[in-house]
């Protein structure tokens, strides 16, 4: 974890047809490190990453990326500087296989007319296998679609591809929601990797025993505001709880 | 499936397979495969386009009604394959606008089509004008029409772009899961208003060619057609629910529908009951498909809960390490 912020916002804000659903927000994400991003449901989490990820835009507030301010119009635009997000049941599409699953939009192509051209299924496969063993995760092919993998195994496979891509900052919705117990602690293990490998991780959710064992930084929130802004070693979980149940 | 049928009928009557039928069948058939590829390059990206019937009618209708206005075959052409495009572009337009199933706004599209076509003929049907060029498309060699190798261009381009291009990939995900597809940039919209114009296209195209090999253009053509593509994509494996089928299927179901009309009647069985077959067709296709994708499924599930078994010991070491 280094001082740098990697990502800095300030006094966000969003209203959703009349409901003020982020209240000034401001944060600081420093780079390489773990966030978790607690709240229960409604607090104005999901707000947040979607301003975060360009899906939507503040109405008032300041975004900074490596110190330069940024307008996201569009999730592409945050992908192309390196913010993906991993969206809690939308980020594969379960009857494609997994090679074409990482390189959906970003394929390797040749003979381009524009964009379209033909896809160099070879080395987006061999590629695909690379990045899935870059995270651990040893799977026989990469023509398997993706509903025959395990909750876990596609977590690990949108990581896979957050990670091929070189993405630095890397938001996850709820990776452990309505997964097994084994299946968390294998989600838990590829965030825990992407720190060494110099990636940035909001991890989002309400339950706070998955998110504290790796985090670095905690955030709460709650009714659209942030009430806790932690680092690890100056807290613990009782306080974090107490935080998140009565905000 | 294909081989029981083609056996099955070839054992009813053995002429059935004899070149004069097999060059009566796919003397015909091409016109219906390159409406169920248009059909199921739709599908596959999530949507239904009813209309293609209608669209097989009015777009020679409207060639031959140009040509008979004194216009160049060619450009006659080319303004009744737009028209195909033009009928796509709204049918896409009104579904991705507005927001409502394309199954009612191509259901609309349908009669809208089909009553501008007998519009267009004036009471009467009109008689073919032999200024077009109808032996480019559908001339007759030795078994073969000439028809037969538009459809195998069509097939051919229409393959590589579903299956080897980066289009395809976006096709594909775009019916799986347009949310997904759209979080990873895709613009879901513009691929499948790509699919509603390219089958209008399609359905446009081949209608022109039945005309040509006929040498009549009727209003009632491609009656009902919309549902046997859509059949024949089906019995081909292309999922009602998107992101599933390919171009071979489509075409498989196709030339299995036109052979198993054409072997009823060669077993001497009453042609009425063609569509009896078809239905029984349709069923038992897709209940063998669904059969064969859960089998595949279920035996995947039993190795994972093995391999889970074999990965708890190791799962658990780390859970603690983390607790500490």
């Amino acid at each position: 974890m280094s001082n740098e912020n990697i990502i800095e916002c300030k006094d966000l804000n969003k209203y959703y047809s009349g409901v003020h659903a982020l209240k000034n927000l401001s944060l600081k994400i420093k780079k390489d490190s773990v966030v978790g991003l607690i709240g229960d449901n409604g607090a104005g989490k999901s707000t947040l990453i979607k301003i975060l990820s360009g899906a939507h835009s503040p109405d008032s507030g300041h975004i900074y990326f490596e110190g330069n301010e940024v307008k996201f119009k569009s999730t592409k635009e945050a992908m192309n500087l390196g913010i993906e997000t991993i969206y809690q049941y939308s980020a594969l599409i379960p009857q494609m296989s997994i090679a074409r699953n990482i390189f959906i939009g970003r394929e390797q192509t040749t003979f381009s007319l524009g964009s379209i051209g033909l896809m160099k299924t070879k080395s987006m496969d061999k590629a695909a296998m690379d990045a899935l063993n870059d995270v651990e995760l040893h799977l026989r092919s990469p023509d398997t679609p993706v509903n025959q993998l395990s909750g876990g195994e596609r977590q690990g496979v949108v990581i896979a591809r957050a990670m091929y891509f070189k993405s630095k900052v890397l938001i996850l919705d709820e990776p452990t929601n309505h997964l097994s117990v084994k299946e968390t602690n294998k989600v838990l293990r590829f965030v825990e990797g992407l720190k060494k490998q110099g990636v940035t991780s909001i991890f989002i959710t309400h339950n706070l025993s998955h998110v504290y064992p790796i985090a670095d930084h905690l955030c709460v929130m709650a009714r659209g505001e942030k009430i806790a802004d932690l680092a690890k070693e100056d807290t613990n979980i009782d306080e974090l709880t107490d935080l998140l149940v009565n905000g | 499936m294909f081989v029981v049928i083609m056996t099955g009928f070839f054992i009813a009557n053995e002429n059935f397979l004899s070149a004069r039928n097999i060059r009566i069948v796919m003397g015909i058939t091409p016109e219906y495969i390159i409406v169920a590829i248009g059909i199921a390059i739709l599908m596959i990206s999530g949507e239904f386009d009813l209309s293609v019937g209608s669209v097989f009618a009015l777009v020679p209708m409207t060639m031959v009604q140009l040509v008979h206005q004194g216009m160049p075959p060619w450009v006659a052409i080319a303004l009744g394959l737009s028209i195909g495009i033009a009928v796509g572009f709204v049918n896409g337009f009104i579904t991705l606008r507005f927001g409502i199933p394309s199954f009612i706004a191509t259901l609309g599209m349908l009669y809208i089509a089909r009553s501008l076509t007998t519009v267009a003929t004036g009471g009467f049907p009109p008689p073919f004008p032999h200024e077009l060029p109808n032996e480019l498309f559908v001339f007759q060699f030795e078994v073969f029409r000439a028809s037969l190798f538009w459809m195998l261009g069509v097939a051919f381009i229409a393959g590589i772009m579903l299956h080897r291009s980066n289009l395809g990939n976006w096709i594909y995900s775009t019916g799986g899961d347009t949310a997904a597809a759209s979080s990873m940039g895709i613009k879901t919209n513009n691929v499948k208003m790509f699919c509603f114009i390219l089958c209008g296209f399609l359905a446009g195209f081949a209608g022109m060619i039945q005309t040509f090999r006929i040498e009549a253009p009727l209003p009632s053509q491609g009656y009902l057609l919309e549902l046997e593509s859509i059949a024949a994509a089906v019995i081909g494996g292309v999922s009602l629910f998107g992101g599933v089928g390919t171009i071979f299927g489509a075409a498989i179901g196709a030339i299995l529908i036109r052979f198993l009309e054409s072997g009823i009647i060669m077993a001497r069985i009453d042609a009425e009951w063609f569509r009896a077959g078809l239905g029984s067709l349709i069923i038992i296709s897709v209940v063998f498909n669904t059969w064969v994708v859960r089998r595949g499924e279920n035996m995947v599930h039993k190795n994972q809960a093995e391999e889970n078994e074999n990965n708890s010991q190791n799962n658990e070491t780390v859970t603690e390490s983390k607790d500490e």
